[in-house]
């Protein structure tokens, strides 16, 4: 018995030199946070729907490190330190990312040593400014004004709008994909972009529980011709108690 | 003592001799003889090329590794998808849950692609270099392995856009360097012409024999043809409305002045096939005088019939060799072959009401009237009266017949109140009013919301459904032929090169033959021909034969008629028959039996447009979804490989 015990503890002392062995890399510890942003206005998209792309050269195979945009236009990556590149790629994002001569996207340069805060400087064709809005109880409409801001104007480059929409949900979570009501206004038929103005009934009969909860989320969104992606103003919480 | 030492000794030595012996005599064999033991477990490359038997039973391997996007032995799943269908299987929910596709959706394997194209490679430089070959075995193996590359190329290229082109086997000399093995995406245009040119250089080398089904034969080089140039020049003319799917080099997007060129070939590889050069392909039709449903069976016998004079290359499946799992999966519940295994796919009311009256126009089924109350059918079947025949050929509707059987489709009993009484287990007995008799108060088919392998939107898939007696067990399986070319489609092809040339009499002419065959017998004019007209006329001449996501694809429509917004019965009634028209959940429609004892209208049907309570997602196609991605790991292998637009 005496002998057993010897041997399971040298086995013991062995395994536990097996262990002292150094991991490969620590865990990455540093994080790129930041926001996408106009002239120091964020700029709001559909959460998951705006991509980027991460590259990191020098360990051989090169993969892109890909996340997306939160609906506030924020992003957060945990990386190792070391050389970064950042690109978002084409097509994607209600705004202009730079090029090079050969029309692929411009990469960003990021040198990471220790968490860092980078905003993304972007020109968004348009800008949803001073949206508002109201709740009517005695038809439980939503209605919602805002100003749709024409930013890119070179003629060249410029989108216009296909639709504008007011997306109503019961959680933050709000857009084309996320709504128990929502309402479109073709391109065509806003006569004045500085004022639009869109209304939806919500459906308490079929969401209850949104009736009790007692309260909204709205945002109201651009779509431009030949854009996949809508830019939006920020979530608002509308009160209907 | 020492005598008998002797003896032992002596014995010693001879068995010392005699052992020596054995051995060395097996060394008086031959070298050559001894070592060069003919293995029989593989035959030599050789071997196989003196053989006709051996080189078909190797290109037989390359038939069955091609790949279909819908196929009878992908699994029922790969015909569902796109709102066409319900899944009625739990595991499968997701199909009518998620709010998009990622954007690696639909792709192949791509390492295992280019293995397929080695195979097909070395095939043809052996094949050409055999000597124990006659002249016309050789030329046609040759120009089947062509095929068949050709037609992988398609099927890459559709999925992907341009891809490498690889015409030899690469070889690695073991160097370290890989840099003459990384070959970048060709063009899209190259990749269309590239087939459009094999299927010219081969179609005289391959045999002109309608009864050459599961082999190539000029038909199908032909077909080949047609389809890609169709495809090429819609992908020119249509791909100018989204200019953010292309790419700068080409690999993605063709040049919108090339459409006219290859709508041009294709109506002349359709007419090649048409004008009969190809042996007599023409559409299996009911003859004269045949009612409504005798139509509809025709039309279902299209996809059961091996000896079709319509079908011109198919998958085929016997017993013995593969068979498949289709009317396995999808047979329905009551008088399945194998219990429990039943009803997967069950076609949405999208497509049902898709199928137009017999007098070419488009209305939803009648449920109500216009004061909102349901309108009260005699029988089951009659909301489906006055359709296109091709709806209850490729649909198994409510009261419709399988094996003999009687579909039992129905949701419950209505009270004259308006109140439904119904169950949540199929064929459940119960009392429809408090104290009265137990009855069935649904059907033993479905439909009933979350009960998988039962309907959950009203209808069974009938198209490929085999009514062979034992054809949905799961040890015997079915035979059903997937078709992958058929004269029925180049005639849509032909009619829809005619159309996009401005030739609409033309086009109305080929739209008509196939609108006849299934009772719709008064012709379109030149001037009823639209667009429109031309995607409708695929979309339910096509249904689940794999084609329908390329036209939506090809045309550009697929933004337009998955656009992630949930789809309102309002939505679902009207502006069928529009291109445009979005399509992003699907329906059901549910049958109920209307219960007034007191009242004529007893057990008369009334009808109910039904969401299933597990569709809770909307399809959402994106622009990136056009091209489905390659994947990270292999760009990485060679970076020449440039990224799809849009991801």
């Amino acid at each position: 018995m005496k002998n057993c015990f010897r041997y399971i503890l040298l086995i013991a002392v062995i395994a536990s030199f097996a262990s002292c062995e150094k991991d490969n890399y620590t865990a990455p510890g540093s994080f790129l946070t930041g926001a996408l942003t106009y002239k120091g206005d964020t700029i709001r998209v559909e959460r998951n729907q705006v991509p980027y792309q991460l590259y990191q050269y020098g360990f051989g195979a090169v993969g892109p490190i890909s996340g997306t945009f939160a609906q506030d236009g924020s992003y957060s990556q945990v990386l190792f330190n070391g050389n970064y590149k950042l690109i978002i790629p084409n097509g994607q994002g209600p705004f202009m990312w730079k090029q090079d001569a050969s029309g692929n996207p411009d990469s960003l340069s990021i040198t990471m040593s220790g968490s860092q805060n980078l905003t993304l400087e972007v020109t968004p064709f348009y800008m949803v400014r001073n949206a508002q809005f109201g709740y009517s109880a005695s038809d439980s409409m939503v209605t919602a004004t805002f100003k749709a801001e024409k930013i890119v104007t070179d003629p060249d480059m410029m989108k216009d709008i296909e639709r504008v929409s007011l997306y109503v949900n019961n959680t933050e979570f709000t857009s084309g994909g996320d709504n128990i009501a929502f309402t479109n206004m073709a391109g065509g038929d806003i006569t004045n972009p500085d004022n639009i103005t869109l209304s939806v009934r919500v459906p308490f009969e079929t969401n209850l529980s949104t009736f009790t909860q007692g309260n909204l989320y709205a945002r109201v969104g651009i779509k431009m011709v030949n854009v996949e992606d809508m830019i939006f103003s920020d979530v608002e919480i509308v009160s209907i108690k | 003592m020492k005598k008998v030492k002797n003896i032992y000794m002596k014995k010693r030595l001879s068995i010392l001799i005699i052992a020596i012996f054995m051995v060395t005599a097996w060394g008086c064999e031959k070298d050559s003889e001894f070592l060069d033991v003919q293995p029989n477990t593989f035959l030599t490359v050789d071997q196989v090329f003196s053989d006709p038997k051996l080189a078909l039973s190797a290109i037989g391997d390359l038939y069955n590794r091609q790949v279909d996007f819908s196929g009878l032995d992908n699994g029922w799943a790969s015909f569902t998808d796109f709102s066409e269908s319900f899944p009625s299987e739990n595991g499968s929910a997701y199909y009518v849950q998620r709010t998009g596709w990622g954007y690696d959706s639909w792709g192949l394997d791509w390492y295992g692609s280019y293995q397929y194209i080695r195979d097909i490679n070395l095939y043809m430089q052996r094949d050409s270099a055999s000597t124990g070959l006659s002249d016309d075995d050789r030329k046609r193996f040759y120009a089947e392995a062509r095929f068949l590359r050709a037609n992988f190329y398609f099927e890459m290229v559709k999925r992907y856009g341009g891809v490498p082109l690889v015409l030899m086997p690469l070889e690695y000399d073991y160097s370290g360097h890989v840099k003459d093995l990384q070959l970048p995406r060709s063009k899209e245009a190259d990749m269309y012409d590239f087939i459009i040119s094999e299927a010219e250089t081969i179609k005289d080398i391959l045999p002109t024999d309608i009864n050459e089904k599961s082999r190539a034969s000029k038909g199908a080089a032909l077909a080949m043809e047609c389809r890609a140039a169709l495809y090429a020049g819609s992908i020119a003319k249509y791909g100018a409305t989204t200019p953010a799917v292309s790419l700068p080099g080409g690999e993605v997007g063709i040049p919108a002045s090339r459409a006219n060129d290859y709508y041009t070939i294709a109506l002349r590889a359709a007419k090649e096939i048409i004008d009969g050069n190809t042996g007599g392909y023409k559409l299996k039709t009911a003859p004269d005088g045949s009612t409504m449903s005798q139509l509809s069976d025709n039309f279902a016998n299209v996809f059961l019939d091996k000896a079709s004079p319509e079908t011109i290359w198919f998958e085929d499946f016997q017993q013995g060799g593969k068979t498949h799992a289709f009317t396995t999966n999808d047979q329905p519940y009551s008088f399945s072959d194998e219990g429990g295994d039943a009803g997967r796919l069950d076609p949405s009311l999208n497509l049902a009401e898709n199928f137009e009256k017999t007098d070419n126009t488009f209305a939803p089924f009648t449920t109500t009237t216009g004061s909102g109350a349901p309108v009260i059918y005699n029988d089951v079947q009659d909301i489906f009266a006055d359709r296109d025949a091709r709806l209850a050929g490729t649909i198994l509707l409510p009261g419709g017949k399988f094996k003999g059987q009687t579909v039992d489709i129905w949701a419950g009993y209505r009270l004259p109140d308006g109140s439904i009484v119904t169950s949540d287990e199929a064929g459940h007995l119960k009392p429809i009013v408090p104290g009265g008799q137990p009855v069935q108060v649904v059907g033993k088919d479905g439909p009933i919301n979350g009960l998988e392998l039962r309907t959950q939107s009203g209808f069974y898939i009938r198209k490929y459904l085999d009514p062979t007696v034992g054809s949905g067990r799961r040890g015997q399986g079915s035979e059903v032929a997937f078709i992958r070319y058929r004269f029925g489609e180049v005639l849509l092809n032909a009619a829809e090169a005619s159309f996009e040339l401005g030739d609409n009499a033309t086009a109305s002419m080929y739209l008509n033959m196939v609108r006849a065959r299934a009772g719709l017998t008064s012709p379109l004019t030149a001037g009823q021909i639209t667009f429109d007209r031309i995607v409708h006329e695929r979309k339910v001449e096509l249904a689940f034969e794999g084609l329908y996501f390329y036209d939506m694809k090809r045309w550009r429509l697929a933004t337009y008629r998955w656009d992630g917004v949930p789809t309102t019965l309002a939505d679902l009634k009207t502006n069928i028959g529009t291109a445009k028209k979005h399509s992003t959940q699907p329906w059901g429609l549910w049958p109920y039996k209307q219960y007034d004892p007191a009242n004529p209208d007893n057990v008369k049907w009334v009808y109910k447009e039904t969401l299933p309570a597990l569709v809770t997602g909307v399809n959402r196609f994106l622009l990136g979804n056009y091209y489905t991605k390659i994947p990270d790991g292999s760009i990485a292998n060679n970076p020449l490989l440039v990224r799809q637009p849009n991801q």
